[in-house]
């Protein structure tokens, strides 16, 4: 019942315990990590979009530079000398020869109706008319135009890159095409990583340059243009199979193309899990070493709660024990003298009618005889009942105990002479181990004798006939201790609680007033002691008096 | 003469007619009185009184208190005390203040009566002694 009280408490102090400690650290946790994974998140879209907008400053400065270097060729030469195929070709293999980087395919005039003027390159295709081509009308229109990238005829990919240069009042067109690959190089540079992509694609999603993974030039990407928006950089998030990819876009090329920075998180977290991981273990040892001191703590406070009941427990038992003795001894201390006066006039007028038994008259009763012997039974019985109420008067007394030099063996000796002869007779041997230690202490000699010759007494009684009595004293850590072992028949379990309360006694009607041992009981407790029993049905019983070593004062 | 002139003092009214009987039976003297206050006026009205037998608890005015004003009023009035106690502590508290014994009630009437004929010798021996010493006062003033 106690136990099981106990242990709830055990529980709800570590249950409440752990929730308390265990809950902030885990959220704790978890924000950190939200939080640290957050930031993570956006440094790596600032990466993926930072490099999204250089890569894209560069392949537009790059396309920029062609249209700047093809109009001022064609601003220099002008159109009468390009016109010449012969100074065409010289211009563009002086250009081919200077620089490959240019990866200049051909060189083409075209004048203001899109005819095709003059024609230099691997391919024939002087004469041609492009007057209805749409990308005409727009250089026409904006002076210069970048196409997409495409196969053409030459299955390769390469852009056209065309400028509009004036005549006079005419307009002509200076058109080279150029091999893509010298920017697809360029995009690759940003392939960052071993997850990274760059790429471009057009406004349809054609891939423009190669991309690292999945695809080839040319092909349709999965890209939807449509969700960059125009003119700034846009970060998309893709989840699949648990990771996560992060797509920059830019656009270049006036709005024609965009560049793409794809990077999927897979690779970039190695420094997250690592984190999480750490974080998560110092957590783990956190809740580990929380949960072992809180079970610790709950364990020692619960211990120490159940001992401190248990004195507690035993105190309210002594408490309650001299509580009970002062209130029945009180009550004792009343009936007793309540009833002495009654037994006294009881007594008189029993003496009283003695007297007359002596007249003359009463002395020629035939019944003279019986009336003397009952008068006789009556005063006798008086004078038991009032040895009760001396008994209950003593019991109840409330005097300060008498100090005296009390020599504890003297006492026992006086005691057992005073029993042994009663002893002997019954065939009981009272043995003494006296410890020589023992010290004369301040006590009351006359109370400390009542004591023992209840004690012993009772022992006597207790065995009835042949037997031992074991007296032994003991000094020791200021107490000393007396002990007064019997091998008598022990005190049945159910009554040992039962022992020191007055009136209480297993003795014949007549022969105890049960009063011996709660008054040794208060004895002893008003000199400073205690008194204990041991029993064990069967094997005897031992009482135990412990007295406090209280020396002397000098006199 | 009786052996001697006593006043019993107690509030048990049966106890003290017994005693009553059974003392003027053995040629005793007696008065009775059931509270202080009455065993104070009767010592006032009575001189022939030599021997108090005084019961400590009664209500009102107690043993203690009874004797300690016999004592200052009629100090040679011999009190026996009558104590219901078992101790000795209140027998040898009367005695401090003067009693001449003490006796544990219900007692036994022989031990009564030689106490109460020990109590009014003294008294008597007392009054003797007083006696002579006056006389011897009046004679030696004579001379």
């Amino acid at each position: 019942m106690k136990k099981q009280m106990y242990n709830s408490l055990r529980l709800k102090i570590i249950g409440l315990t752990l929730v308390v400690s265990i809950t902030p650290l885990v959220l704790l946790g978890m924000a950190i990590y939200y939080r640290f994974a957050r930031a993570h998140e956006a440094r790596i879209e600032d990466q993926v979009r930072h490099l999204a907008e250089s890569q894209s400053y560069a392949v537009d400065f790059f396309l920029r530079e062609r249209i700047s270097l093809l109009a001022m060729l064609a601003d220099t030469h002008g159109f009468e000398k390009l016109s010449q195929p012969a100074a065409l070709s010289e211009l563009f293999e002086t250009m081919n020869r200077r620089s490959e980087m240019l990866g200049l395919i051909d060189l083409g005039v075209i004048d203001c109706n899109g005819q095709h003027t003059a024609y230099v390159g691997p391919y024939d295709l002087k004469g041609r008319d492009y007057s209805n081509e749409p990308w005409f009308a727009e250089v026409m229109a904006k002076g210069k135009y970048i196409s997409d990238v495409y196969m053409g005829f030459r299955r390769f990919p390469h852009f056209i890159i065309a400028v509009r240069a004036r005549n006079g009042p005419q307009h002509w067109i200076l058109r080279a095409t150029t091999d893509s690959d010298v920017f697809n190089r360029l995009v690759k540079t940003a392939q960052s990583g071993r997850l990274g992509d760059a790429f471009i694609v057009n406004t349809e999603g054609i891939y423009q340059t190669a991309p690292r993974f999945q695809g080839k030039i040319l092909g349709q990407s999965h890209i939807d243009p449509k969700n960059f928006s125009h003119g700034s950089t846009f970060v998309e998030r893709r989840s699949k199979r648990g990771a996560t990819d992060y797509f920059a876009g830019d656009w270049l090329n006036n709005d024609k193309w965009l560049m793409v920075i794809r990077q999927e998180l897979r690779g970039q977290t190695d420094g997250l899990a690592k984190t999480r991981n750490t974080e998560i273990m110092i957590i783990s040892l956190g809740i580990l070493a929380i949960i072992m001191t809180t079970i610790f703590i709950a364990h020692s406070v619960v211990t120490h709660l159940e001992e401190t009941a248990r004195e507690m427990d035993k105190l309210n038992a002594q408490l309650i024990q001299s509580d009970k003795l002062a209130a029945l001894g009180k009550m004792a201390a009343g009936i007793a003298h309540e009833i002495n006066n009654p037994l006294a006039v009881i007594g008189e007028k029993a003496g009283w009618m003695k007297d007359l038994l002596l007249e003359e008259e009463f002395q020629n009763s035939p019944h003279l005889e019986e009336y003397a012997t009952s008068l006789l039974k009556i005063e006798s019985h008086v004078e038991r009942a009032r040895k009760i109420t001396h008994n209950m008067l003593g019991f109840a007394r409330r005097m300060e105990p008498h100090l005296d030099d009390v020599d504890i063996h003297q006492i026992l000796d006086q005691t057992i002479e005073l029993l042994d002869n009663h002893a002997r007779i019954n065939g009981i041997k009272i043995r003494k181990h006296y410890h020589s230690g023992v010290q004369i202490i301040a006590s009351d000699q006359s109370q400390m004798q009542q004591v023992f010759l209840n004690l012993i007494s009772n022992a006597i009684d207790a065995i009835e006939s042949n037997g031992l009595i074991d007296v032994t004293t003991q000094q020791k850590n200021g107490t000393i201790v007396i002990r007064i072992q019997d091998d008598g028949p022990g005190i049945p379990k159910d009554q040992q609680h039962r022992i020191f309360d007055p009136f209480f006694s297993t003795k014949a009607t007549g022969r105890g007033t049960g009063l011996g041992l709660s008054i040794s009981y208060s004895i002893v407790e008003k000199l400073g002691g205690t008194i204990t029993f041991e029993s064990e049905p069967g094997k005897g019983t031992t009482f135990i008096v412990s007295l406090p070593a209280v020396a002397p004062e000098k006199k | 003469m009786a052996i001697a002139n006593i006043l019993l003092v107690d509030d048990e009214v049966p106890f003290v007619e017994a005693m009553t009987r059974r003392l003027t039976k053995r040629d005793v003297e007696i008065h009775a009185a059931y509270s202080g206050e009455e065993a104070l006026e009767k010592l006032a009205h009575s001189d022939a009184i030599e021997v108090v037998i005084l019961d400590i608890k009664m209500p009102g005015m107690d043993g203690i208190d009874t004797l300690r004003e016999i004592k200052r009023r009629f100090p040679l009035v011999e009190v026996i005390m009558l104590t219901g106690h078992a101790t000795v502590e209140s027998g040898i508290e009367g005695m401090k203040l003067g009693a001449f014994d003490y006796l544990m009630k219900p007692c036994d009437i022989t031990d009564l009566v030689e106490k109460v004929q020990a109590a009014a010798r003294k008294k008597r021996d007392h009054e003797e002694k007083i006696i002579q010493a006056r006389i011897k006062e009046i004679t030696s003033r004579r001379t």
